[in-house]
Parts: structure tokens; C-alpha cells; sequence
């Protein structure tokens, strides 16, 4: 029995009785559906919180020094929180020791920040993220700048008031005036707009452009931060297995200058992209693992169907079995002919599940910031999956099939 | 021995219906040479549905022997019967038992599938076959847009295209109108006079009438076996 034909006698059969296939192929049809926008969406998740998320938040092979961990994506229980309130902040003087000593070449940026108001001209920006920083900074985040130009370090020594401005602020206070050179107030201290930034869009619809760059030891820095502390020491390293040299380094130091004991544990933290994602890839973890399970569920209950449904075609060809056997086809022949069948019918289901999958997955992409991507691999095993559970699933009818005695079949209605 | 197609010695065969033994055939010794033209006939319940599974080796005895071409084929097991249905025997029914959803000449090419011959060599033979019983015309037409008469030459076609050392068909008029079942015994004439061996299994004496040979069976034993002096045209 040449394979060939049994396929084509299953797809005309499918093709015949589209409503009563498409019914006994739904389970399959979700099972399938269910792996490929699972996975998809699950990687196209990791993506973006590798590509956009942590490495937007926080930079590429870049770590921070901070009190506390500044991104946390898992639960954090109260009596965590109050320890980190407990421990001592990050002080100019701790940066200082840093980056003096710091071996691996890297970019440091003192960093501090907080939620402020700007005014222009009878214009209000509310709850702009104003930072204090150094000119460093702009190349550990990537911000680029659109026009003007970021502040120097001799502006950063003497805390020169001025701003470099994200551009959805430049568009709101100056509406289509060149932001360049005027005067912002903040808290009624006058500031000069040196620059505008690039624009660098959203992250999980949130804005990334409603900020404002000034340098560290401006003015303003006494509403943002207390005397002499910063919430963090960003520092950049060239690749990331120096990063994580850099890392231990700053650890080690750090425990020096803060005379820690061996066994005491840090009462600082150091976070860098992969760090931040620890919460995020236990969820993805669950997702990977709680998959296998939904997806051998429907294709459990799809292959059940299926084995009715050829229950049910060998009850009504039972004369074509007949007529088969009086023709000379041995046991396995029949015992194939119906695997076959019940194998194409579930790959047909497997094949529209992952047209559907990938539509879902599609969609996902189109209506949210994801980038859903069709894992290759996915695709891969739902076929797999398809021909095995229609396999499994035609073996207990086409051996009834196969085991008919051919006269009565022949008698058969 | 060699012209022998079948040689049946005190064939018998039982059913257990129920608590009931039911004797079908009680020790049958009949022997078909090549190229005859022989026609079973009998009452119903006289034996000769049994018989002809036996010879068709749908079923095996249980008592004597069959052999079929000088094999002894009593004995073998369902796969080997299986080879044998497809190698020595070519089936006609009374319901022509055509595949519905396959068109004339996948009907006809059946056979050569379970027999493993390439698909070049399936699809030439099943078109000579056609062409033999008049139907080069009809090759992709499904049997439900085919004729009564028409249908019948599909499976006799079907039944020819394994060169089956035996033609065996029930009843094979039974469905058909008088004027179709003539054009269907001028088939059998003709492959007769080719040199086929032919049984045809019936229990209308017309149709009988174009065998050379009448064997009429009765409670499962040979009641006659005559020699017909004025075949039928």
C-alpha cells in the first residue's frame, strides 16, 4: 500500500467533509495553536525584554552600583525593602573610590535622578525625569543627540545650569520653537536648553523621551538627590566578559571601602541587564513549563477524537475493507492504509493549528510592542506532534480494520 | 496434475451458529482444469456460497484439502492466503464491490498495488485490462457514472489484470437487466475462448447455460455434474 495513496484518499475524505473534519480536528487544531503562539510569544517576549528592556534601561554591558536593585521584575517581600532602606547610600566619595581604582576600562557616569516639574513661558512639563549626570552618560544609554549638544565636563566640575532636553519636552514647552538656548526654569532656577536628544520611542507604551539631562552637581541637584549622594554609578565595559570583570572588581572594592567581613553579606547592589531579567525568565520558565502540559492535554483530547472518527470510517467502509482484502491486501496493508489516513487527518489539524498559531502570533506583533517571532523549531515539533498523535491515535481502529474477517466484511452494508 | 486449476478432496466445512453446528459442506471432491467453463449452481443453503469462498480462499475448511494450481492452499496462514486472493484468483460479485470514490482505473489498478508493482506498470496494465472488456472510454469515470453493465466490465477487468489463473464470479448477472447480463456472459465467452479458466457461481439456469460444464451442488454435496452439449451463444 504505497503511502502516497493512502494521503491522498485521507485529504479527498477531508475534502469531502469539511464541517465533520474540521470538528474532528479541533483539538489537534488548538494543541497546536497553543504551541506555536506560546513559544512565539513567550521568545518574542525574551527579545524584547533582552533587546529593549534591559539593555534600554539599563545599557548594553553596562552594570550599576546602587543601594538597592533599581529594575525588578519578581516579588520583593517587605522585609527585603526595609533591609535595603537600611543600608548606607552611595556617596560621592564611594563613586570617587570606584572609578579611581576601577582597573578594566570602562565609562563611568555618576547618576541621580528624580521626578521634577519644568516651566517655559507660562508652560508647565509635569513629572519630568530629571537627571543629574556626566557627559559619559550619554554614551552608556546610547541617547544621541538631535541638535545642540551634551554638556562638558568643566560644566559637570562647576554645575553649570544647563539641559539637554528628551525631545517629546522640547516638542511640549516649545511647540515648533528651536528649544536651543532658551530658558527652562525648574523650582524658579533658571536653566539653558544646550541640546535636544534623539528620539527613542516606548517601552511597553510608556515614553522614553520625557526626560531632562543636566550635570550632576547643578543647582538642582539638592531637589533630586541629598547632599553628597547618588542613586547610582552606571559603568559601562567594552564587551561583557568585562563587564563582569569590571563587576567583580567594583565588588570587591566596594566590600574594601565599606570593611565588610567575608561572611557579611553586600550592603550594596550591582545589577546589570541579565540581573534585571532574573524575575521575567522565571515567568518564562513557568510559561515553557506549564506549556508541555496544555499543549499534551488538547492533543490528548484531539487524538481521542480522532480515534473515534476512525472507529467510525472503518465501521463504514468496513465493505471497502472487504472488497480490499478479497483483492489481496494482507493485514498490514489495511493496518497502514487507515495509520496513514488517521495521520494525514491529524497533520491537516496540526497544519491549520500552526496557520493559526502563526496568525495569532502575527497579530500579537502587530497590536503590541512584542516581536513575536515564529520559532522555527516550534513549527518543527507541532508537525511531529501531529503525525505521532494521529499515529498513536489510528492504531487501536486500524487494527480493528485490519482484523476483519473478509467475507463478512464483504457482506457488509 | 499440471492442468489442474483446482482439485478439492472431501472438502468440508462447519459453522458453529450459536450452540448449532451447521454442516455447509460435507466432503466435496470436484476437479477444474484449465481453460474450462464451469458454472456452480444449487438451492440456497445447498453449499455453493461456502464453496465458492473456499475456492476464493476468503475462507479455509474444515476438513480435506484445496489445492489450487497443484499448492496446497487448506492450510496457509492469512497473509499467504492473502498473496494467493491476489495472485490466483480475480473476483466478479453480484455487487460489482467497486471502490466508490476511486475512478475506473484505480479500481482496476487495486490489485497491482497489493501486489507491489510499480506505479508505471499498474497504470499500463490497468489500462489494457479496460481496453480488453471495452471500456478505454470509461477510464475516469467513477463507478456511480457508469452503467450497470459498464460496472460489472470494470470488475471483471479488476479481476483479469493480476492474470489470475482463475476467474471466479457470484452471481455476476445478478444486478442486471437481461439485455446487460448477455453483453456480460459475451465477456466470459470471449476470455473463455482466449483461454481463461472461468467458475461462475448462480442459481439462474440461463446464465448457466453458457458454461460448457454444470455442477449443481445440494446439502453440501455434488448432486451432478454434467457436460452441457449446446453451450449458449
Amino acid at each position: 500500500m504505497p503511502v502516497f495513496e493512502a494521503v491522498r484518499m485521507a485529504l479527498r475524505t477531508i475534502a469531502a467533509q469539511k464541517l465533520k473534519s474540521f470538528f474532528s480536528l479541533i483539538g489537534v487544531l488548538i494543541g497546536v495553536t497553543f504551541l506555536i503562539a506560546v513559544v512565539s510569544i513567550v521568545q518574542g517576549m525574551n527579545v524584547y525584554m533582552e533587546d529593549q528592556f534591559a539593555n534600554r534601561l539599563i545599557g548594553l554591558n553596562t552594570f550599576t552600583l546602587r543601594r538597592q536593585p533599581g529594575i525588578n521584575t519578581g516579588n520583593v517581600t517587605e522585609e527585603t525593602w526595609r533591609a535595603w532602606q537600611r543600608r548606607p547610600r552611595i556617596s560621592y566619595d564611594d563613586a570617587d573610590y570606584v572609578a579611581e581604582r576601577l582597573h578594566t576600562p570602562a565609562l563611568i557616569a555618576r547618576y541621580c535622578a528624580d521626578r521634577m516639574t519644568l516651566n517655559y513661558n507660562g508652560k508647565v512639563a509635569k513629572d519630568i525625569d530629571l537627571q543629574g549626570t556626566e557627559p559619559s552618560y550619554f554614551e552608556i544609554k546610547n541617547i544621541g543627540i538631535a541638535s545642540g549638544r551634551i554638556f562638558t565636563p568643566q560644566e559637570v566640575r562647576v554645575g553649570a545650569p544647563v539641559l539637554v532636553l528628551g525631545s517629546e519636552i522640547g516638542e511640549k514647552l516649545f511647540e515648533g520653537l528651536d528649544p536651543l538656548g532658551k530658558e527652562v526654569t525648574i523650582r524658579g532656577l533658571p536653566y539653558r536648553v544646550i541640546g535636544v536628544a534623539e528620539r527613542r520611542g516606548t517601552l511597553f507604551g510608556i515614553s522614553l523621551d520625557k526626560f531632562a539631562v543636566m550635570p550632576f552637581r547643578a543647582p538642582a541637584r539638592r531637589h533630586i538627590c541629598p547632599l553628597n549622594i547618588l542613586d547610582e554609578l552606571q559603568i559601562k565595559a567594552p564587551n561583557p566578559d568585562l563587564m563582569l570583570t569590571a563587576m567583580a572588581e567594583t565588588e570587591a572594592l566596594m566590600r574594601t571601602r565599606r570593611g565588610l567581613k567575608p561572611s557579611e553579606e553586600n550592603n550594596f547592589d550591582l545589577q546589570n541587564a541579565s540581573g534585571a531579567l532574573e524575575g521575567w525568565k522565571k515567568i518564562s520558565t513557568v510559561l515553557f513549563t506549564a506549556l508541555p502540559g496544555l499543549v499534551a492535554i488538547s492533543l490528548v483530547v484531539g487524538g481521542i477524537v480522532i480515534m473515534n472518527i476512525m472507529l467510525m470510517a472503518v465501521a463504514e467502509r468496513t465493505r471497502e475493507i472487504g472488497i480490499r482484502k478479497a483483492l489481496g491486501a494482507k493485514r498490514r496493508d489495511i493496518l497502514a492504509q487507515f495509520i496513514i489516513e488517521s495521520a494525514t487527518l491529524s497533520t491537516v489539524g496540526a497544519a491549520l493549528g500552526i496557520g493559526t498559531g502563526i496568525g495569532l502570533a502575527f497579530l500579537v506583533r502587530a497590536l503590541t510592542p512584542l516581536p513575536a517571532a515564529v520559532a522555527p523549531w516550534s513549527i518543527g515539533l507541532a508537525v511531529a506532534l501531529g503525525v505521532l498523535v494521529g499515529m498513536v491515535a489510528g492504531v487501536y481502529p486500524a487494527s480493528r480494520a485490519s482484523k476483519l474477517d473478509p467475507i463478512t466484511a464483504l457482506r457488509a452494508e | 496434475m499440471s492442468d489442474r486449476v483446482i482439485h478439492v478432496e472431501e472438502l468440508a466445512r462447519e459453522y458453529l451458529m450459536g450452540a448449532e453446528r451447521v454442516q455447509a459442506l460435507r466432503g466435496l471432491t470436484l476437479t477444474i482444469r484449465r481453460n474450462e467453463y464451469v458454472a456452480i449452481m444449487g438451492p440456497s443453503g445447498s453449499g455453493k456460497s461456502t464453496f465458492m469462498n473456499l475456492m476464493g480462499c476468503l475462507d479455509t475448511p474444515s476438513g480435506g484439502s484445496y489445492w489450487l494450481n497443484g499448492q496446497e492452499v487448506s492450510r496457509l496462514t492469512d497473509d499467504a492466503l492473502a498473496r494467493v486472493r491476489n495472485k490466483e484468483i480475480g473476483f466478479v460479485f453480484q455487487t460489482f464491490n467497486l471502490l466508490p470514490r476511486a475512478t475506473a482505473l484505480h479500481n482496476v489498478e487495486l490489485p497491482l498495488v497489493y501486489a507491489g508493482t510499480s506505479a508505471r506498470e499498474r497504470r499500463q496494465r490497468a489500462e489494457e485490462a479496460l481496453t480488453r472488456v471495452g471500456l478505454e472510454n470509461r477510464m475516469h469515470h467513477r463507478p456511480n457514472e457508469l452503467s450497470g453493465g459498464q460496472r460489472q466490465r470494470v470488475a471483471i477487468a479488476r479481476a483479469l489484470v493480476n492474470r489470475p489463473s482463475l476467474l471466479l464470479a457470484d452471481e455476476p448477472t445478478g444486478n442486471l437487466d437481461s439485455t446487460t447480463s448477455e453483453e456480460i456472459m459475451r465477456v466470459f465467452a470471449e476470455l473463455h475462448r482466449q483461454g481463461q479458466t472461468i467458475v461462475v457461481v448462480t442459481h439462474e439456469p440461463s446464465i448457466a447455460a453458457h458454461a460448457e460444464r454444470v455442477v449443481v451442488l445440494r446439502d453440501g454435496r455434488l448432486d451432478s455434474d454434467t457436460r452441457n452439449t449446446q453451450v449458449a451463444a
